[in-house]
């Protein structure tokens, strides 16, 4: 699976973070999740709920993590699937009354969850998120080829096989309309810069990381 | 009228063979024709998209965003910059609300692009091309270039979620937005104006993640096209235009359904109507053909 490096790693962040926070999850969210100090807003009307297109695949709609946040519930909301299945449509967050940024939330506590290791295991989106993530990350600009390639083929290779033969017909579409350049799998376009665009996004993390303690 | 200049975003989609290649090739034709001259911000990179969030917090996308704005701050200063892309322009303008607002973002976004050698000053705006067409043009000036009405051609004006939520155009509703039913019209098309999926999330990154889900969307998407009677699918965002055109095989194979509708840009219609050919409409593009454009491509212009 992606991104399951340092797990060790991982498992201290979490007993770190337990032993500091103890029982006040609200504030590790709102001290450590991308706009986590939003999560006591929220009225429970539950418009965000009904006006989510995978609603009815969420076991924990977005009220209901809010509450379970208040509620201390750290571990149920860390390994849920839920916040895996937004779409970023933003319909959440136009119709919300209170007008909390719903789908950064929903990120950032998928991304904290990631991050501590509690993220479920068996997630497609969070494969996909963390290849997406690894696949501009190394030159600057998004790589489809290569992109769908490592998705394909993230179940090892019998699989990827059968899943780029199921998709033959639609590559081979994407082909004729100039759509698709095999091409970009031994490289690909890029930015020039790599070394900066690179040393930024470190630094950056570096800088995260340390204003939310999260530094090692 | 004076030619009108700014620094393009294009995006990763729209480069030389990539998904959304025929968005690029139209909007070239298109701007042509308007006299827009764009410049490629240079050395511009990927906005993180919608999907990349699980490698980063926000400091991190809000650096790589930041980037784009420095480059064309210092390489194409003054100009506005243009996405084409729904993403690349949401996630750059949130970048920029967000570190207008805190003065510690600011700083620390500046503290990381120090690596690059650059510096966001926040003096450039960005904007989506359709921002550029409604308010830097208007509809009637659109309008004045048409050579070819898209006479008794019924379009689904799609807006889907990015270019619609949670910023917007201006004056529009979330709910029902009207600008592309304007657009089609100023193209002398007949816009479907009571579609009732217009704003319908197409599943985004997730079509790839949870296929089954989103194909549940797509469908409602194309099956309301088809009630209304619409010809064709028009949009201005390159992941519901490839969602909604490539994935109705697949919603045909799991629904027993026999959906071929074509799902068009923009920016397509325009260089049709303004008299561009079929290939500078890059309507060799789509899977689904859209045959009625094309007749109207090949047509002699009527003025």
């Amino acid at each position: 699976m992606p991104g399951d490096a340092g797990m060790g790693d991982m498992a201290d962040l979490n007993e770190r973070a337990l032993a500091k926070y103890r029982n006040d999850f609200l504030r590790e969210v709102e001290e450590r999740v991308d706009e986590g100090h939003w999560v006591k807003m929220c009225m429970q009307c539950g418009v965000c709920a009904g006006s989510c297109p995978f609603g009815p695949h969420w076991e924990h709609s977005p009220p209901k993590i809010f509450l379970m946040i208040r509620a201390g519930k750290r571990e149920a909301v860390l390994t849920s699937d839920s916040m895996w299945m937004c779409t970023s449509c933003y319909n959440c967050v136009v119709r919300c009354p209170r007008k909390l940024p719903i789908t950064t939330i929903m990120h950032g506590l998928a991304t904290y969850a990631q991050r501590l290791g509690l993220a479920p295991k068996v997630q497609p989106t969070r494969d996909f998120s963390i290849i997406f993530w690894e696949n501009f990350t190394r030159t600057g600009r998004a790589n489809e080829m290569r992109l769908m390639l490592r998705l394909w083929f993230k179940e090892g290779f019998a699989a990827g096989v059968k899943k780029a033969l199921s998709m033959r017909d639609l590559g081979l579409a994407m082909l004729r309309t100039k759509r698709m350049s095999p091409l970009e799998i031994l490289g690909g376009h890029g930015v020039k810069d790599v070394k900066g665009f690179q040393a930024m996004i470190r630094k950056a993390k570096e800088i995260e990381d340390r204003r939310r303690g999260l530094s090692g | 009228m004076a030619k009108k200049e700014y620094a393009f975003y294009p995006g990763c989609t729209s480069h030389y063979r990539g998904s959304a290649s025929n968005y690029l090739v139209s909007v070239e034709s298109m701007c042509k024709t308007l006299d827009v001259k764009l410049t490629e911000i240079p050395d511009w990179n990927c906005c993180g998209a919608s999907v990349s969030y699980a490698g980063s917090g926000e400091l991190a996308r809000h650096v790589i965003n930041a980037r784009n704005f420095a480059l064309a701050e210092r390489d194409l200063p003054g100009q506005d910059i243009v996405a084409t892309c729904a993403a690349c322009w949401l996630n750059a303008r949130e970048t920029k609300e967000q570190l207008g607002a805190s003065a510690q973002l600011l700083a620390d976004t500046n503290e990381a692009l120090k690596e690059a050698g650059l510096q966001y000053r926040g003096e450039s705006e960005v904007r989506h091309m359709v921002e550029v067409l409604i308010e830097d043009f208007g509809y009637e000036a659109l309008g004045e270039k048409v050579v070819k009405p898209l006479e008794g051609v019924k379009f689904a004006g799609y807006v889907g979620c990015q270019t619609n939520r949670p910023f917007g155009i201006a004056g529009e509703s979330f709910e029902n937005p009207m600008y592309l039913d304007r657009l089609v019209e100023t193209m002398g098309g007949e816009a479907l104006t009571k579609y009732e999926q217009k704003v319908t999330c197409c599943g985004g990154a997730l079509a790839v993640s949870e296929p089954e889900k989103s194909q549940k969307q797509i469908k409602d998407i194309v099956e309301s096209a088809y009630d209304h009677g619409a010809d064709m699918i028009v949009t201005p965002c390159p992941l519901c235009q490839a969602n909604v055109e490539i994935y109705q095989a697949d919603v045909n194979r799991k629904y027993g359904t026999k959906f071929n509708m074509p799902v068009t840009y923009y920016s397509q219609l325009m260089t049709v109507a303004y008299g561009g050919s079929a290939k500078e409409a890059a309507l060799d593009g789509q899977i689904i053909r859209a045959t009625k454009l094309e007749e109207i491509a090949a047509k002699p212009a009527k003025k």
